[in-house]
């Protein structure tokens, strides 16, 4: 079936050229049949890419190794839930899980938009289908996903990058890939925009809910990422300030500060020029995202293998930033604002601001992720490292909270003094109660951007439920009914204001578990031998025994040795069992002998981590293995030779070796104040993110009406 | 082979597929104007505003001499798109 993948990625290639050309051709002689002939080709294009991954997906389910993709990512022995999901951890496979989402969400928003933006579509069709062939002509000429292996193949497989064997890490890449892939929607139809001239707000208004998606999605990538990092790199971080957690996190920064500006165009027809702009950059960091990932022109944690296919995508980027400049400045005329800005205390002025601190957090982070490269072609390489984006980023993200939670109370247009106290009064009195708190019951003042953080975030989540409050209050006064029901219609009838309100506590919460745990984080390193002790925050943790296992770790990565310990953490009566371990995967390196290349492959940390509202308990351990070098030498030169069974007794006995005459162990606990609330935070805005995008029952039946009206005037011609 | 044939296959079905609205003449002939899409959005999207900005009086964020020049603006220009759909709607019944 790999002929029949290949050709779905030529046939894919042309069609989308094809969609292209033909609704750029029946825009530009208005020959509307071929601009439907160019949306029916995006179909078409979908159930290609649909086609091409299923086939794929089959062979990495099936081991089929006759696949240099499924040999060099997979394995018999690689769990099935890894084997789906493998695909994305290769460049190949990356390049057609864009193709696919790309090639799907161009559909559904041209069978969406199919019957408005007459003008402005087949243009906005033309660009997705050029980003589209972009990626095709990338995976038929240099990565192609169905590439046979060179000379026989194999009858084993390398298996996934143990690093990856992680849930979150599986679900990372798509989530990342469906929020870059997003953004191109609204690109496209403010390119369509821009040609034709209708800078309007109808673009906005058709793609909007496809940069929420995206936005959405990009944002759980991110977090997703960081989750890896927590529970799966063995540092104890979650956010390293790496090139690629920078990379997908820059997108999201522009694309909330799209998010927040469209409105004003929406409402007031101002701030055009800003949102192209925007959203150009956006695209182009996204672009970036999926390039730095495997580019290795930066040095990351997360870069897995250099990529071929650097040049075509500065090239792409590079023609993306320049073509899209230059029609932004000849359209510069038509882009005029409609209206001024009524009064600085409006809400049109705070959007105008958090959209300023956004763009400069997102300079800043460019500015310290590429400095390398800046400073290599200055003459000499240096790097930033995470105290300086700490030390640039923390003020940033203390004013945007302020504007989190100042944004939501001031009206549109204009809003007096008097009235802005009138709102305000409440929330700040609740973040100086938060003070006082603090300051009385706890050593937050040790951490001054910390104790500021604290206090913003009660003052976010004051306004927050003020809003939610005053608005049921004023429900219940026009309707009557009951608390729960005022409020439940007030957020339906309301959606995209509350479902923003409860994104901004979102973003609140989340940031508070950023600052508890980057500013009161304790953490120890120890390397100590079976018995022994040491202290870590309030909890006495003991070295009880070490653990050894073949097969069967705990976190069913499908790892066939784990070497671990197990620890028991005390505090004021209160006991915790822990089992941190370290699982080794066998290397295909034949030098390091039948029975040592299980020993001397790749090694991941499995930490155990209690998680607690107010504090988790994170371990790792990274056992010292020195000692089992005699055992594997002597055993690979006994056993080199022997059958399977022979040599699975050996391993069997050298792992036992280490459980029955264990050497000191190195270990490093984390005690990280308040680190749940991020994941907590993530899902609050992930919440309000679902209530925002979802349809309010008036759209639905404005919906269904004009279906009808459509459907009678097409009766009505053909009678 | 397999490679040649899927090819000529796949290509042959997104052909049948793409070039039948070249052939039979199908149109998107069901879209609304231009004009009278925007011009209803337009219309949709002050409306909401001017429900906003009654919620906002309610909640107490505008004062009623603000929230008074608020909504006069916002009529006004609800007014205007209503004029100018009007316009579309009588081009558009003209024979």
């Amino acid at each position: 079936m790999a002929g029949t993948g290949s050709a779905c990625l030529v046939a894919g290639l042309l069609t989308a050229l094809y969609a292209a050309t033909a609704s750029l051709y029946g825009a530009r002689s208005g020959r509307r049949a071929f601009v439907v002939s160019g949306r029916r080709a995006i179909y078409c294009l979908a159930a290609l890419m649909v086609t091409a991954t299923v086939i794929l997906q089959s062979a990495f389910l099936r081991s089929d190794f006759s696949y240099k993709l499924v040999a060099e990512g997979s394995s018999t022995d690689t769990p099935t839930f890894y084997k789906v999901t493998a695909m994305w951890a290769t460049q190949d496979g990356s390049l057609l899980l864009w193709a696919l989402l790309l090639s799907i969400f161009t559909s559904a928003v041209l069978f969406l938009t199919r019957r408005s933006l007459r003008e402005l579509a087949p243009y906005a069709t033309a660009v997705l289908g050029v980003v589209a062939a972009f990626f095709l002509f990338l995976m038929v000429g240099w990565e192609n996903p169905f590439s046979a292996v060179a000379g026989p193949v194999p009858l084993e497989g390398a298996g996934l990058n143990p690093l990856l064997r992680h849930p979150a890490m599986m679900i990372h890449p798509p989530m990342l890939y469906t929020g870059y892939v997003g953004f191109s929607i609204p690109f496209a139809f403010a390119i369509g925009a821009l040609v034709t001239r209708h800078t309007g707000a109808d673009w906005i208004r058709a793609t909007r809910r496809f940069a929420l998606i995206a936005w959405t999605f990009l944002g759980c990538g991110v977090l997703l990422g960081a989750l890896w990092s927590y529970t799966e790199l063995g540092w104890g971080g979650y956010w390293a300030w790496d090139p690629v957690e920078n990379a997908s996190l820059m997108p999201w920064l522009t694309g909330t500060a799209f998010l927040h500006s469209i409105m004003v165009q929406e409402k007031r027809g101002m701030l055009k020029v800003w949102n192209v702009s925007l959203i150009i950059a956006t695209f182009a960091l996204a672009l970036t995202g999926t390039f730095l990932v495997r580019s290795g022109i930066l040095e990351s944690i997360h870069a897995f293998g250099a990529s071929t296919i650097g040049m075509q995508f500065l090239v792409f980027i590079a023609v993306v930033l320049v073509g899209s400049t230059a029609l932004v400045v000849s359209r510069l005329g038509d882009l005029r604002s409609e209206s001024r800005l009524d009064s600085l205390l409006s809400r049109e002025a705070f959007f105008l601001l958090n959209n300023l601190v956004l763009v400069a957090l997102c300079l800043v982070i460019f500015w310290g992720t590429f400095f390398p490269l800046i400073s290599e072609a200055a003459g000499a390489e240096r790097s930033v490292g995470p105290p300086w984006f700490n030390r640039m980023t923390t003020p940033l993200a203390l004013a945007l909270v302020l504007l989190a939670g100042v944004g939501p109370v001031v009206a549109w247009r204009r809003v007096t003094l008097a009235g802005l106290r009138r709102v305000l009064i409440a929330p700040l009195a609740f973040a100086t109660v938060v003070l006082v708190a603090l300051l009385a019951f706890t050593n937050a003042v040790e951490s001054l951007p910390a104790l500021l953080m604290f206090c913003l975030v009660g003052f976010v989540l004051a306004v927050v439920a003020q809003e939610l409050w005053r608005g049921a209050s004023a429900r219940r006064v026009m309707t009557g009914g009951s608390w729960p029901r005022a409020l439940s219609e007030l957020v339906s009838r309301n959606r995209r204001r509350y479902g923003g309100y409860v994104a901004h506590a979102g973003i609140a919460v989340l940031l508070l578990g950023v600052a508890g745990s980057s500013a009161f984080l304790d953490q120890k390193d120890v390397r100590i031998s079976p018995g022994q002790s040491f202290r870590s925050g309030d909890w006495t943790v003991t070295y009880e025994r070490p653990t050894a296992q073949l097969g069967g770790d705990r976190a069913g990565t499908g790892a066939p040795i784990s070497f671990g310990a197990e620890l028991t953490a005390r505090k004021s009566g209160e006991r915790l069992t822990l089992h941190p371990s370290r699982n080794y995967y066998p290397t295909q390196d034949s030098s390091k002998g039948a029975i040592g290349r299980y020993f001397e492959g790749e090694a991941t940390s499995e930490v155990d981590v209690r998680w607690g509202l107010t504090r988790d308990l994170w371990t790792a351990v990274r056992p010292d293995t020195s000692s089992l070098a005699g055992p594997i030498r002597e055993a690979n030169r006994r056993f080199s030779g022997a059958n399977g069974d022979v040599q699975a007794l050996a391993i069997a006995a050298i792992v036992e070796r280490y459980r029955t005459d264990p050497p000191p162990a190195t270990f490093r606990t984390l005690v990280s104040p308040l680190v749940s609330w991020i994941w907590i935070g993530g899902a609050i805005v992930l919440l309000g993110a679902l209530i925002a995008v979802w349809p309010s029952p008036e759209a639905r039946v404005r919906r269904v009406r004009s279906l009808y009206k459509a459907r009678l005037g097409r009766e009505l011609s053909g009678t | 082979m397999e490679y040649a044939l899927a090819l000529v296959v796949l290509i042959g079905l997104v052909a049948l597929v793409v070039l039948r609205p070249l052939i039979t003449g199908e149109r998107d002939d069901g879209a609304e104007a231009p004009d009278r899409a925007e011009l209803e959005a337009a219309k949709e999207a002050k409306y909401r505003e001017i429900r906003d900005a009654e919620l906002d009086r309610q909640m107490g964020k505008l004062s009623e001499e603000d929230h008074r020049a608020v909504d006069r603006e916002l009529r006004e220009e609800a007014i205007d798109i209503l004029r100018r759909l009007d316009a579309v709607a009588g081009k558009a019944s003209k024979p």
